[in-house]
């Protein structure tokens, strides 16, 4: 009688922390919720990393799991928007945040779309010191909120295979951005918490090239994400790269 | 979390089984559950029903692999004269004049048989392994949830898969079932649609009378015959169609002129109801609605399949490439993408045919020069009349990949 109690406590708290988890998984995975500019700006970010990695390893994107048989990390992994479209083309995906909170947010949504993801918390630096290595890194959006970026992108290379794939997004530095990314997205439209971003940590493209070529990476391509308030939708740009912005670099073998 | 296919289909005419094959060329499986039986469908004699494809339309079927087997049965369209009239007169002095010369992409439409489009479709279905058709078949149940969709059958068999897909016409089961509304309303018209043969060869050309009670479609097929479409109050194409066939034709031959010699009946005669229906949203969770269960247009400029099948190349499109992102492609705001790209096209299609059936249908005396004159300006205008030409044959605005004959 005791013991059947003990488990039930047990259970109870069990069960009130995953109702927890399951609300903000659905919060993360909500298209109109919280995070609806993230869902809006997916697509051309997945776009843009199939295209990369296809081209890169060889794969067809018409193809049933084309990515089976990589293993990719995801970094920064939030409620798993990326790992998951990874996981589906049939990636060996971790995700990795250094929000403790989001680790099981993550697994409980995987595990209701009925997928395999290895969802860790941890650093880039702590995978890389325990040896860690991967076919492709996913570094969205992560580079502008580090201490020391360098140190960073070093820990990015480390985790790459010789001739494995990097690639990194992040926000523009100059009086454009600063109006779009700061005054638009957190105080006027209200996408963003406002101080989610500070203007000085923005990387301008040429500035972030040579990050990665200081960091040991060969960058081989960048282009622009570009917001259309007017169709309200988001496209790839090759030459417009002022705000959004997103880079593909290759570990030399 | 494995279904019995990943796209649920209601509706077996013709763009149920157009996006079946569509979404097979992307290795996404689909079920299409089919009110007619087998034999109906597979039937070969000529029913009197044809269609107008745009060149766009063409272009899909090529993609799909199915013009070349269709093409020698179809007649193509080389020019559409437009003119007004009133039974017994000769056309008015002003017409309209289009011929596809002036465009290069070729005949701007070709007109098709049901017989032979249906055959082809469902001959194709039933080659796909990735396509399960279920003929004899009416859905008395449908629910979804965060799993998936599920359809429960007349006969007791459930079904289940990512989405349900409701290509099940004007009066869509599928869409009330999920609480659509639709807005609409009567033109207090119906269609009286048949074949006829006549003596003199038409040399493919359409044409378009607009006369008082509606306007007559004279559509060319293969051989001296063509296909046709004319609108009459409702009281009045009860009237007509109640007559014997000979009755008929003496109701019809004042409308037709003589140009084309003598006619005769060279099918069966069919009846439609003129009515603009659209659906309130054309998705909803793990729902999609595409052809004239999303959007019944007048039929007046002959553009209700070749919407549906623009509806079937965008949806297709939205989710093969959902697909190949690795995004869950039943999502809500995956379907919305699809919804967001048909929306605006299909409000202007059906303001745009609403408002020229408006001005055409009447026998007011100002109305009568002022479209006389229009249609004169129009005439003399190459630019705009080039305009209308690729409008008609769905050339214009985001086409979807399928559609333009390139893969999915």
């Amino acid at each position: 009688m005791s013991m059947n109690t003990a488990t039930q406590t047990v259970d109870t708290v069990d069960a009130s922390e995953i109702a927890k988890f399951e609300a903000m998984a659905a919060e993360w995975w909500d298209p109109h919720g919280k995070f609806k500019p993230l869902h809006e700006m997916n697509p051309v970010r997945l776009d843009y990393i199939t295209t990369q990695i296809a081209a890169e390893f060889g794969r067809d994107l018409t193809a049933d799991k084309p990515f089976e048989g990589l293993r990719l990390l995801d970094i920064g992994c939030g409620g798993g928007l990326l790992s998951e479209p990874m996981a589906r083309l049939g990636a060996t995906v971790i995700g990795a945040d250094a929000a403790e909170r989001n680790i099981p947010v993550a697994k409980i949504h995987a595990e209701q779309s009925g997928l395999e993801i290895d969802y860790r918390h941890t650093t880039a630096e702590a995978l890389a010191a325990a040896g860690e290595q991967f076919d492709v890194v996913l570094n969205m959006e992560v580079v502008e909120h580090v201490a020391d970026p360098l140190a960073y992108l070093t820990a990015c290379r480390q985790l790459l295979k010789p001739g494995g794939l990097m690639v990194c997004s992040t926000l523009n530095r100059n009086p454009k951005s600063f109006a779009m990314a700061i005054v638009g997205a957190e105080y006027i439209m209200r996408w963003l918490p406002k101080g989610t971003h500070e203007w000085s940590k923005f990387i301008t493209p040429d500035e972030l090239y040579d990050l990665i070529r200081n960091a040991g990476l060969d960058p081989v391509d960048r282009k622009g994400f570009v917001f259309n308030p007017i169709a309200w939708s988001w496209s790839i740009s090759d030459r417009d790269l002022s705000v959004n912005y997103v880079t593909a670099s290759i570990k030399p073998a | 979390m494995t279904h019995d296919a990943d796209v649920l289909i209601v509706g077996g005419g013709l763009n149920g089984p157009a996006l079946a094959l569509s979404l097979a060329t992307a290795g996404i499986s689909s079920a299409v559950i089919d009110a007619l039986p087998e034999d109906t469908r597979e039937s070969d004699t000529f029913d009197g029903r044809s269609y107008a494809l745009a060149l766009a339309s063409v272009r899909m079927l090529s993609a799909l692999g199915l013009w070349d087997g269709l093409e020698d049965h179809a007649q193509p369209i080389l020019e559409i004269k437009a003119s007004d009239g009133r039974p017994g007169e000769g056309p008015a002095p002003f017409f309209l004049h289009f011929d596809h010369a002036e465009i290069e992409e070729g005949p701007m439409g070709h007109m098709i048989e049901d017989r032979y489009l249906r055959r082809a479709l469902l001959g194709a279905m039933d080659a796909n392994p990735q396509i399960t058709h279920m003929p004899d078949s009416m859905v008395t149940a449908q629910e979804v949830d965060t799993t998936g969709a599920r359809l429960t059958l007349a006969d007791g068999r459930a079904l289940s898969g990512q989405i349900i897909v409701g290509a099940d016409g004007r009066r869509s089961g599928t869409a009330e079932r999920a609480g659509i509304k639709r807005t609409g309303w009567d033109y207090g018209q119906t269609a009286l649609v048949c074949a006829i043969g006549h003596e003199l060869p038409h040399n493919g050309i359409a044409h378009q009378f607009f006369m008082p009670a509606g306007p007559l479609a004279i559509l060319p097929l293969p051989g001296n015959r063509c296909s046709i479409v004319w609108s009459e109050t409702h009281a009045r194409a009860a009237e007509i169609q109640a007559l014997d066939d000979a009755a008929y034709l003496d109701v019809l031959r004042p409308r037709f002129g003589d140009f084309l010699g003598d006619i005769h009946l060279a099918g069966k005669r069919f009846t439609y109801p003129l009515n603009l229906t659209i659906a309130n949203a054309f998705v909803a969770e793990r729902l999609a609605l595409i052809g004239d269960a999303a959007h019944g247009v007048h039929p007046i400029a002959g553009q209700g399949l070749n919407l549906g099948l623009r509806d079937v190349g965008a949806l297709a499109e939205v989710l093969a490439d959902a697909k190949r992102r690795g995004e869950d492609f039943a999502r809500l705001d995956v379907l919305e993408r699809y919804q967001s790209w048909r929306r605006f096209d299909t409000a202007a299609m059906a303001v745009a045919t609403d408002a020229f059936n408006k001005l055409f249908s009447n026998d007011n005396p100002i109305l009568r020069v002022a479209r006389d004159i229009g249609m004169g300006a129009v005439q003399s205008m190459p630019g705009l009349r080039r305009r209308f030409i690729r409008e008609a044959a769905g050339l214009t605005g985001d086409v979807p990949r399928l559609l333009q004959g390139r893969p999915l």
